[in-house]
């Protein structure tokens, strides 16, 4: 598209909603967010991105193939899963650990966390790869 | 990659020193059990029994798997797939070697299916071809079919024993035989064992699975898999002979396939089909002789079983020598070959001896011993004998055939181009022969050693029965010497018989390949059929069905008067409620009346952003969060999709009725949700699980929204299958656009 306007205010926007993303995705345990809502935002973003700016640059921008990042979301998903089970208690059961910043702040830590990061990796992969396939066809 | 698979043989050698380390404690009756709960709630355990009969299996499945292994290094030379094929060919032997040592049912029928899975990977190897495809689905489905009658034998048996334990279930033979489920446990476990050691009538698929590589027909398809059935009729004959149903069924199935078998074999003309046949007709006599109640036959059964698992493995890996290093396995095209390959000749002498059953070598001792086997019966005697002799008459001439015509005559027409095998090829035929003479030499040895042990595993009381080379001069003995003429004679007109067979068969037209194609033709039909009616692209007419169906079945217990329709009050709704209905019904009309792409579909993301804002309105914030993005995303998919599409015009087209029809089923639709959410409203809330998951989610979790808490952790299960299906339906997408662009 060749929207002066458009293509400058996405290219501030976008990196915005990607932010914002992440965002949802860190607070998502203790406030409204996770991983499934995070993952949509950022397809959005993305969406928006492509429709601008083509997919190719999308493509250079993630650098791997989106079908790889639902493979990666899929094996930190199963790995944050095998935690627990190594750990002697059934597949999937949480495990925390607490980490003492700077400040006395205490923060908890846990593989649902990573779990929920598996989540946003697949539906993010998912969303590019329909998104991208479909621009390109 | 071909070091790696030389040194993989270290495994099968590794199992098979170790099993012959344990023959002298079996031979002492001694017996070991590990059990290792696996789902210990259903009574399912890895139970594993080491006795005679399975140290006799084990020996025989990783001795087989030795040479093979050694011989495919140099099979397969240069193959592009040599690492898959080692991998394959050793979790196959693991999953033999667990199936004939399992003592828990559930385990055995675990194992029994890995090895058709891995038979099916292995007769498909080669799967660019289509007849190696055709041919492992057709052994895949065959087996796999009997595999499923086994399953339900073996639950059967479960519930009727109270334990899925086998060595729990022999002191309870007599009252298992007496239940009422009996006849389906014998039916089912029967027909598991038919359709693995390939009797008749579901023999077809062994030959065609001779499209597997040689290596391959080696060990499954001689030694090892087809001697499943073998070991299961074996390992239940204490928990199930003993009735007439058994002795009858064992005996007729197994005699019809060891005469069949051997007829047919005598006609084929390519090696390995002669040899697919002559395999058919031993488990055939196999089964027959399992048929028997007394010690003389059931070692008749076994020592066949070492016999032939002996002989057939080297005749297997001589057929696949030839074909390597002449290019044919046809009969006609091979003359010669004792003098252009004197090692494998050499091989090849000693295991068709052995086959044809000639004195000194080991075949010869089986045979006698079948024959005192089958005089010594008695139910069906006279069968079982005449059955034996001329299936091992047939068998004499084949090798005859199989030795006669490519080694003895004729010029050495392919002995130029690399005339012998290398070392590691040669070396499995000519030590499998060897040892067929050796055991035919010191046959009392390997009676008490290898074959009692077995037979006393599964036939307690055992009265002593020896191999024996000599037995003096009586009726065993004169069979014999019936059987070598028979084969002589059989030989010389084999032209003859294979007329009359073939005529016969045409007779009978009795074909379980052909019963098999009808099967798969009609199945295929059917799927056809139901793809006409119900997947027939038309995205309306799925649609039509899925909500139709709905509408029905749902507004039938409201229009039957089983439900009671809700109290329909005049809802409570505040202006700023009735504002957002107002609007969302505007955007419905919208979508319904428009004709434009865009304008229906940003209607319709406003309907869906109408209901955020409900779901916002009543706090809960992560689903309208979540509708909201999931309706903005689907409003930018759309229309990507529907904008490359030559417009909504098409709608305007559809006739009057069709309209209608689709304008009743959504209002119906409609109707019947309101309906519903009213009904679901009427009744109280159940608050105690809420409850739970407010108490327990920053205590148990960490977490403070209840929502993430669930989906991450409580119920992160759920969770997980529901990430596979979104990463499917991604793969399925892009394999879907991609397949489009492939055909345009």
């Amino acid at each position: 598209m060749q929207s002066l306007i458009l293509r400058t205010a996405t290219r501030i926007l976008v990196s915005m909603i990607l932010v914002f993303s992440v965002y949802l995705l860190l607070r998502g345990h203790n406030a409204t967010g996770g991983g499934f809502a995070a993952a949509l935002v950022a397809g959005t973003g993305f969406s928006l991105y492509t429709m601008v700016e083509g997919s190719a640059a999308v493509r250079r921008g993630i650098r791997i193939d989106p079908r790889g990042l639902i493979a990666a979301g899929m094996a930190v998903a199963l790995v944050s899963g095998l935690i627990g089970l190594f750990a002697g208690e059934p597949f999937l059961t949480g495990m925390w650990c607490t980490l003492s910043l700077f400040g006395g702040k205490e923060v908890a830590l846990g593989t649902p966390l990573f779990f929920d990061m598996g989540v946003f990796a697949i539906v993010l992969g998912m969303i590019l790869t329909l998104i991208l396939s479909l621009e390109e066809n | 990659m071909e070091r790696v698979a030389r040194a993989s043989s270290l495994l099968p050698l590794s199992i098979f020193l170790g099993a012959v380390f344990l023959v002298p404690h079996t031979a002492a009756g001694e017996a070991y059990r590990w059990v290792y709960p696996w789902i210990p709630g259903l009574g399912v355990n890895l139970s594993f029994l080491l006795d005679g009969l399975s140290v006799l299996f084990a020996l025989i499945i990783s001795g087989v798997g030795f040479f093979v292994t050694l011989y495919a290094v140099d099979y397969l030379h240069g193959h592009r797939h040599t690492g898959r094929f080692f991998l394959f060919l050793h979790l196959f032997m693991l999953s033999m070697l667990g199936l004939v040592s399992a003592d828990n049912v559930l385990a055995l029928f675990v194992f029994w299916e890995l090895t058709t899975i891995f038979s099916y990977l292995l007769i498909g190897f080669e799967h660019e071809s289509a007849e190696s495809r055709k041919s492992a689905r057709q052994a895949l489905l065959v087996t796999g079919a009997g595999g499923l009658a086994l399953l339900v034998g073996f639950l059967l048996l479960g519930i009727a024993a109270g334990t899925y334990e086998i060595s729990r279930m022999v002191p309870m033979a007599a009252s298992l035989q007496e239940h009422p489920f009996y006849g389906a446990i014998l039916a089912m476990l029967l027909l598991g064992a038919f359709t693995k050691s390939a009797q008749f009538p579901f023999h077809f698929w062994l030959p065609n699975a001779m499209a597997a590589p040689t290596p391959v027909s080696a060990f499954l398809h001689s030694a090892t898999m087809v001697k499943a059935g073998i070991y299961l009729l074996a390992r239940f004959h204490p928990v199930l002979s003993g009735s007439a149903a058994w002795t009858a069924t064992l005996i007729l199935v197994g005699a019809a396939t060891a005469v069949m078998g051997a007829f047919t074999a005598l006609g084929q003309s390519d090696l390995k089909k002669i040899l697919a046949y002559t395999t058919v007709s031993a488990l055939g006599i196999m089964t027959m002789f399992l048929g028997g109640q007394l010690a003389p036959s059931l070692m008749a059964a076994m020592t066949f079983l070492l016999v032939h698992a002996i002989y057939k493995s080297a005749l297997f890996l001589v057929a696949g020598i030839i074909d390597y290093q002449t290019g044919t396995r046809q009969l006609e095209k091979l003359s010669g070959l004792a003098r252009s390959m004197p090692v494998t000749a050499l091989g090849a002498f000693a295991a068709c001896f052995s086959m044809a059953g000639f004195p000194l070598f080991f075949g010869f001792v089986g045979k006698e011993i079948m024959y005192k086997g089958a005089l010594a019966e008695t139910m069906m005697p006279n069968l079982t004998a005449s059955a034996a002799v001329l299936a091992n008459g047939l068998m004499t001439a084949v090798a005859g055939i199989f030795l006669i015509g490519p080694f003895l005559t004729g010029p050495a027409r392919h002995g130029e181009p690399g005339a012998e095998a290398c070392g590691s090829m040669c070396s499995g035929p000519l030590i499998l022969g060897g040892i067929g003479i050796f055991f035919g030499i010191v046959p009392e040895f390997v009676g008490s050693y290898l074959v009692s042990p077995a037979v006393a595993s599964f036939h307690a009381h055992m009265e002593r029965v020896k191999l024996e080379l000599f037995h003096g001069i009586n009726t065993p003995l004169v069979l014999s010497a019936v059987t070598l003429s028979l084969g002589a004679i059989l030989y010389l007109s084999r032209k003859r018989v294979n007329r009359a067979v073939c005529r016969s068969y045409q007779a009978i037209g009795l074909d379980g390949s052909r019963v098999y194609d009808r099967v798969i033709e009609g199945v295929a039909a059917v799927g056809r059929l139901q793809n006409r009616l119900l997947q027939n692209g038309s995205l309306h007419r799925y649609f039509a069905v899925v909500v139709a169906s709905f509408v029905l079945l749902t507004g039938y217990s409201y229009l039957s008067g089983v439900q009671a329709l809700p109290d329909i009050g005049a809802p409570g709704l505040a202006t700023r409620q009735w504002l957002l209905l107002l609007v969302l019904l505007a955007a419905v009309g919208a979508v319904v009346v428009t004709r434009s792409v865009l304008l229906a579909i940003c209607a319709l993301g406003v309907v869906g952003a109408g209901i955020a804002m409900i779901f916002l309105a009543h706090g809960a914030p992560d689903l309208a969060l979540t509708q909201l993005l999931v309706e903005t995303l689907t409003v930018i998919i759309v229309s990507v999709i529907l904008l490359r599409l030559p417009g909504l015009g098409g709608a305007g087209r559809k006739s009057r009725a069709r309209k209608s029809f689709d304008a009743a089923l959504a209002l119906s639709v409609g109707a019947l949700m309101t309906t519903l959410a009213l009904a679901m409203l009427s009744s109280p809330l159940d608050r105690s699980v809420t409850a739970f998951y407010e108490q327990s989610s920053y205590l148990a979790a960490h977490g403070r929204n209840i929502v993430n808490v669930i989906l991450v952790d409580f119920r992160s299960l759920d969770t997980l299958g529901e990430i596979i299906v979104v990463a499917t339906a991604g793969l399925a997408g892009f394999a879907l656009i991609h397949r489009r662009r492939g055909r345009s």
